[in-house]
């Protein structure tokens, strides 16, 4: 049969590591899976590109810490190629020449908060089991389909009831603190336990991560429990690098979900999704062609999902309302270098530490000056940069003795070239990090054989993000659960019949997590689609 | 105690002075605070591990063949000069004294390593052969493992690596420096046994080191290796098995049929010692098998559940006896186990009844939290666990 012709029982839009996940369990389920994939790789923002000689870039994405063990198990990706390799902890250089490291072995990062106060010493392991038990006890919510509590339905109230035994079964202590880290800012929740700014400053800086909102914004507690939840083989809190880049994670679930029979075509570009009669009956290519199917996917975020694929017409006002008013305001950019040599932090003592993550945070102050900037639609002058070497230890990352450095970077307010030509913005922002980089790094200038400069709106136009927010909408507390991506909508359904949302616009949101893929294809298979 | 050619460097690098004692040489456990990021160097990188304590023998003469015919499973006469054999020796009973591994260096002379010392009995077995036995430890040994070992050692040195099978061994200079190099190692993956005179070790590790800088190269340990010779499915004497010599009770003896290691008993060679012991064995039919564990993290998980605990996992390898069961009978014991970060799977090296050893069987091993027992269940594999082809290919040419 010709493959144009070919009826699926599922076509997946976009082949992003959540879109490739969805597909994945369908396919494991024995259903007909096509997935379009936009661009000529695979990935979305999880993808590798070699856009200098030997040298490989984790373009968008950098970091790998929230994909579950249930997904790795079930779709049994280390045979295809999954091979994450923790970070050595981080290395915050100080202003003065001082730093903070944060070391794998507890009694190392014990010593070390030591040396800057000897009451946060003693209080810091009182903290990390807090924050394990806080994680461990939003943990299951994020890997169920989020009950609404205004519109619960019979398995609703079931989970909702056992969600209230969850809750009173951790004391009312936690209970408190749970309260405290839902409503609270990352600063203020963190100022309750330490004194030192630069720790504060080291942890709450995951909790601005892809917001729009700085360290003293209420909310930003609630982000740092989010990437508290990752973990690397059950070690919470830890981070690790794909082999050669987080594009090998979404082709590691790309190669699963071909394994279980998926189809999966590149350059294959949706124009728009086919709605008759209330249901979803297809897709039409950018070049025309259709392609027909019983369930259609989007793993596009909520804008692209609800205000491209589909018409107005078909969906209902609130929706609209609620899809138009939901905050994207990408925040971050990346900055990728080709390197000659390992860079120099004079501030470290330890070498090892050239295998963690540099953080660029030295003090709060510094991060919240940071966002003073970008409320007023700049970037940051001297802006937040989480800085990794995957090559020191992945040596297939760039030519022997040769290193890549990948660079997040907030913040890069998406609204930047209201101040002037996106080009000139783009050199000014990229000029920035490699200043402010060199603050703490004098020789990094020197070794830089290549750089590419990532804003949000190149994230919007290459990946196809609205606004280039890399979770696909914030992750604020009134953009989450029963909310994500608007009340009523949260649970991978939509209005149109047999049209389904998989991406991180949906719960429990984004980085590499696999989990609104997973969720999602179990909702499609329990409506027997 | 001991020290090990290379300990000027080692010591330097043992961060956490975490050492133990291997024949009463020093042997660093790790050498950074975290074994993990060694383990991973040797799966994605390079790294080197000090072996230098592992007992040596030469062994030549004339009768050297026939010698080594004699005392070890394995077929000798077939072994060309310049390969290299995995080997077992037993007793007269059949029963594993120790395993080792056996270089054909030339037409009379051989390197015999093996994990318990063995001077006296190789020379009490000599039986009027004409064949001198030396011990030759002192020899420096650095194990170099990991997939980027091979392009370290091209850019130190001419040999032609690239064709340097699996198990060969050749004669080569590194940095200028006379040394032997073998493709052998204990990991499973890519790697290389490099051997050297004592008083040249310092300067090949400082070139070993530089040149390492370019390949992400780290010095390793005792932990890191025993999670990768677990996953590889390598058995280690004092924990999977026990020298028959060197116990008491016929329970802690085992054959090498036993252990799974039969393919290296050349059972139809002339005579050896432990022959007709292990033939008669053969014929009678096995009482034990080794296999591989495969825990079901599932199970685990609600095991940890009942004490209302996360999953745990063990980082590090775990080498102690384990009941196994079946039906709540015990079936056998697993020797060792670690949690295996490549294969995200929880695996052990177990010895069962045969009729519990064919691939897909399902069986309970113990755990114990709090003191308290209780079952996981467990499904048997074939092993190796980890066996990628890069450990037997040949280089790009």
């Amino acid at each position: 049969m010709n493959a144009k012709n070919k009826k699926y029982d599922a076509i997946v839009i976009g082949g992003g590591h959540n879109g490739l996940t969805a597909a994945a369990y369908l396919a494991k389920a024995g259903k007909q899976v096509l997935v379009l994939e936009r661009r000529h790789l695979l990935g979305g923002a999880a993808v590798t590109e070699e856009l200098y000689p030997g040298f490989k870039y984790t373009v968008y994405s950098y970091v790998v810490s929230l994909l579950p063990p249930q997904i790795i198990r079930e779709l049994e990706l280390p045979k295809h190629g999954l091979h994450i390799m923790p970070l050595e902890g981080s290395f915050t250089p100080m202003e003065d020449g001082n730093y903070f490291a944060n070391y794998p072995d507890e009694d190392d990062t014990l010593d070390e908060v030591r040396r800057h106060s000897r009451r946060d010493a003693a209080i810091y392991p009182v903290f990390s089991n807090m924050m394990y038990d806080l994680a461990q006890a939003v943990k299951p919510i994020l890997s169920m389909v989020p009950p609404d509590p205004a519109n619960p339905g019979l398995s609703g109230l079931k989970t909702l009831s056992a969600f209230g035994s969850h809750f009173k079964s951790l004391g009312k202590e936690k209970f408190y603190w749970l309260t405290k880290v839902m409503t609270m800012s990352a600063y203020d929740f963190l100022s309750e336990w330490f004194e030192t700014d630069v720790l504060i400053a080291t942890i709450a800086q995951v909790g601005i991560i892809g917001t729009f909102l700085g360290p003293k914004s209420p909310g930003t507690a609630y982000v740092l429990l989010h990437y508290y939840l990752g973990e690397l083989d059950g070690a919470t809190s830890s981070w690790g690098i794909q082999k050669g880049g987080t594009g090998g994670v979404s082709e590691a679930i790309a190669s699963a979900a071909r394994s279980y029979g998926a189809e999966i075509r590149c350059n294959a570009p949706v124009e728009q999704v086919i709605v008759k009669n209330g249901q979803a009956v297809g897709v039409v290519l950018e070049n025309g062609d259709e392609i027909y199917a019983k369930t259609i996917i989007s793993g596009c975020d909520p804008k692209v999902t609800f205000r491209k694929f589909v018409e107005e017409k078909d969906l209902p006002s609130d929706l609209v309302e609620a899809i138009d008013n939901f905050k994207f305001r990408g925040s971050s950019g990346k900055v990728n270098l080709a390197l000659d040599a390992l860079p120099d932090f004079p501030a470290m003592q330890d070498k090892a530490l050239i295998r963690a993550m540099q953080e660029i945070c030295p003090s709060v102050d510094y991060l919240e000056k940071a966002y003073d900037d970008a409320k007023y639609g700049s970037f940051s002058k001297r802006p937040l940069l989480g800085c990794v070497i995957p090559s020191a230890v992945d040596p297939t990352m760039a030519p022997p003795g040769k290193h890549v450095m990948s660079i997040f970077v907030q913040y890069a307010s998406y609204d930047m070239p209201a101040h002037g030509n996106r080009d000139q913005q783009r050199d000014a922002f990229g000029k920035a990090v490699i200043d402010t980089l060199e603050e703490f790094s004098p020789n990094i200038r020197d070794l830089i054989l290549h750089k590419q400069v990532i804003t949000p709106w190149d994230i919007e136009k290459v990946v196809g993000i609205t606004e280039g927010n890399i979770s696909h909408g914030e992750l604020m507390i009134d953009q989450l659960f029963f909310m994500r991506p608007a009340p009523g909508y949260s649970k991978y359904r939509t209005p149109i019949r047999n049209y389904y949302q998989c991406g991180s616009g949906t719960h429990p949101g984004g980085g590499i997590m696999g989990t609104p893929g997973r969720l999602a294809a179990a909702e499609i298979l329990k409506d027997g689609n | 105690m001991r020290l090990s050619p290379f300990n000027p460097r080692t010591s330097e690098l043992c961060e956490p002075y975490n050492w133990s004692l291997w024949q009463n040489w020093l042997l660093a456990d790790m050498y950074a605070p975290d074994h993990i990021q060694e383990y991973y160097a040797i799966r994605s990188a390079c790294g080197v591990f000090d072996m230098s304590p592992i007992p040596k023998y030469h062994i030549h003469g004339p009768d050297a063949v026939r010698y080594l015919d004699r005392i070890v499973t394995q077929d000798v006469s077939r072994c060309a000069v310049g390969q290299v054999l995995y080997t077992a020796w037993c007793d007269d009973e059949g029963k594993i004294m120790d395993d080792g591994i056996l270089f054909r260096l030339g037409e009379e002379s051989f390197r015999l390593t093996t994990g318990d010392p063995w001077l006296f009995w190789l020379e009490d077995n000599t039986a009027n052969l004409n064949v001198v036995i030396e011990d030759v430890t002192d020899l420096g040994t650095l194990a170099l493992q990991g997939p980027f070992s091979r392009d370290l050692l091209k850019t130190l040195s001419k040999a032609d690596l690239d064709n340097l099978r699996y198990f060969h061994m050749i004669e080569a200079e590194l940095a200028g420096i006379p040394v032997e190099i073998s493709r052998t190692g204990y990991t499973g993956d890519l790697g290389y046994e490099i051997w050297v005179q004592p008083h040249q070790a310092v300067p090949l590790w400082d070139a070993i080191f530089e040149a390492g800088q370019d390949y992400s190269l780290v010095p390793f340990g005792d932990y890191a290796l025993e999670m990768a010779r677990i996953e590889a499915g390598l058995l280690l004497i004092d924990a999977d098995f026990y020298s028959s010599k060197r116990v008491v009770h016929d329970f802690e003896k085992s054959s090498p049929l036993e252990l799974g290691i039969g393919w290296a008993v050349k059972m139809n060679k002339d005579y050896f010692i432990g022959q007709k012991a292990l033939k008669a064995e053969l014929a009678r039919g096995l009482a034990w098998e080794t296999v591989g564990l495969e825990i079901d993290l599932n199970s685990l998980e609600a095991v940890y559940a009942e004490f209302g605990m996360p999953l745990y996992l063990p980082y590090e390898a775990w080498m102690e006896a384990v009941p196994v069961y079946s039906d709540g009978q015990q079936i056998g014991k697993a020797t060792s186990g670690t949690w295996s970060p490549v294969l995200k799977k929880y695996i052990a090296i177990a010895r069962l009844r045969p009729q519990f050893t064919s691939p897909g069987t399902r069986v309970n091993m113990e755990v114990t939290i709090d003191a308290q027992r209780k079952q996981t269940q467990a499904t048997v594999v074939k092993m190796p666990f980890f066996n990628p082809s890069r450990k037997t290919s040949l280089g790009k040419v």
